[in-house]
């Protein structure tokens, strides 16, 4: 479903050219859920973010669905319709009411009539129990209930496949299980997933494959049990060894 | 004692002249010069993020060189140099120190749509954009309704500033309330009375419109 070959980016900076991600090799298959952990500025979200194409990269190739979204003759935008992406901080739409949030994106894309886009997003409200907010604005919502918010305003485009950015860390610790459910409820209805997270529970119990990025490479890959009790690289043995204490 | 009835003397005698011809001139120029001034101010800020080098250059100029010069000089530009411009036009010099007034105003205001739109969480952007949005459906539907919130409060700053900037403007004696106490301070010789009254218009016209502002600046924040 997502190809990436010998992704390349850098950034900026005022101490110069910061190489954040170095030649990534990957392929997530429909239907996957893959989760990609490891140390802090390892370039995890540059990749996500990469997959639809906030950041450009500097090189190497992306397809999607077969198509080289790369290609600077396609046009991103029809492609990001089917690429729904989970932000750390929520970034729900703070001028816009709940039902409008998640009806915003259908309505433009020309997705869907109004009236369909509000009785699909009162069904979406219904699943993750936001229902009778629907009309309030966010700013009444606590985190856990912006971050769902935020998962269904992707879901309402139909997307085919989810891509979080740390979904839970910018959350108070009572309100992560209530995400990581909603999240656990998408991966059984099938939906490709990819999730940066530090939740290692959560990893190891929903990815079919965990990717550890260390210093802008996948420096190991493999299934959640063999990544968690025997890894190989002595750099994801270390990273382990923090977090799991 | 005959300070306070020289200026009650000069209320009765000359009323009309500052509180009709004067603050009506006033109110006018510094209506005209925000209006203009939101427009020329749009049009700078589009030309300085353009995609064409020379646009972007044009802007970046125009604003460089207002900024970076005495409003009264530009006035003076004003008033010599747009009825050489503008021959046909035969601008009176209202309305030449107006246009340099509004082109003044469009550089502030340029900035100020520029903080205000910058000032948007760029989360808000990645959002629209991550769900399909154009970019233009992006400025239009998150990040202009969202930007207004921190623009509209301070075009109305700048409306009380340029309410006080055209006094700059009565050297060229136009009419607005700087203009009347030149004209009453010359048939009265009462200076300091005069200067009473000029003060006291411009306070009270200030505070009753940051009063307003404050009410309204209240109410958008009220439906956030
Ligand atoms: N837009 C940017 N401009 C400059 N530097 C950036 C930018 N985005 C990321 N970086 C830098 O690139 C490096 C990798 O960042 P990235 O966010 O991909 O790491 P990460 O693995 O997601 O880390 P974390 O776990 O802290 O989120 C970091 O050093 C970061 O400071
Ligand atoms: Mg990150």
């Amino acid at each position: 479903m997502i190809k990436t070959v010998d992704l390349h980016k850098s950034f900026d900076t005022k101490d110069g050219k910061l190489h954040v991600l170095k030649g990534v090799n990957e392929h997530i298959a429909k239907g996957e859920v893959v989760s990609i952990i490891g140390p802090s500025g390892g370039g995890k979200s540059t990749f996500l973010r990469c997959l639809n194409l906030l950041e450009i990269p500097d090189s190497g190739q992306i397809f999607f669905e077969g198509t080289e979204i790369t290609d600077k003759n396609i046009d991103i935008n029809i492609h990001r319709q089917k690429m729904g992406m989970v932000f750390q901080h929520f970034n729900v739409f703070p001028h816009l009411s709940v039902l409008n949030n998640i009806t915003l994106a259908p309505v433009m894309t020309g997705k869907k009539s109004q009236a369909e886009a509000i009785e699909m997003a009162e069904s979406l409200l219904a699943r993750i129990g936001l229902l009778e907010k629907k009309d309030e604005y966010p700013r009444k919502l606590s985190g856990g209930q912006k971050q769902r918010l935020a998962i269904v305003r992707a879901l309402a485009m139909e997307p085919d496949v989810m891509l979080f950015d740390e979904p839970t860390s910018a959350l108070d610790p009572e309100m992560v299980g209530e995400v990581l459910d909603v999240i656990k409820g998408l991966v059984k209805t099938g939906m490709t997933c990819v999730i940066v997270t530090h939740e290692m529970g959560f990893c190891r119990e929903v990815s079919n494959r965990i990717l550890f990025m260390d210093g802008g490479i996948i420096a190991e890959a493999g299934k959640p049990d063999e990544i968690m009790l025997h890894p190989q690289n002595p750099r994801t043995k270390d990273f382990l060894s923090k977090v799991l204490y | 004692m005959t300070y306070f009835k020289n200026i009650w003397k000069i209320i009765t005698q000359y009323g009309d002249v500052f509180f009709i011809t004067g603050v009506s001139n006033t109110l006018l120029l510094a209506v005209i010069t925000v209006g203009f001034g939101v427009i020329i101010g749009l049009a700078l800020y589009f030309a300085r993020k353009s995609r064409f080098s020379v646009l972007r250059g044009i802007g970046t100029s125009v604003v460089g060189v207002i900024r970076g010069t005495p409003m009264l000089l530009q006035l003076y530009v004003g008033y010599f140099l747009v009825p050489k411009m503008l021959p046909f036009f035969n601008p009176t010099p209202f309305i030449s120190v107006a246009i340099a007034l509004c082109i003044n105003s469009g550089c502030y205001v340029s900035e100020i749509f520029r903080s205000g739109i910058q000032a948007v969480d760029p989360g808000q952007t990645e959002a629209a954009r991550s769900l399909g949005l154009t970019s233009r459906q992006t400025m239009q539907k998150i990040v202009l309704p969202q930007a207004i919130k921190n623009i509209l409060p301070a075009l109305g700053n700048e409306f009380i500033m340029i309410v006080k900037d055209t006094s700059l403007a009565s050297t060229f004696f136009i009419g607005e309330v700087m203009t009347s106490y030149a004209i009453v301070k010359g048939q009265t010789y009462l200076t300091f009375e005069c200067l009473t009254i000029v003060a006291i218009i411009y306070f009270v016209l200030t505070f009753i419109l940051t009063k307003v502002l404050g009410l309204f600046e209240r109410r958008l924040q009220a439906n956030d």
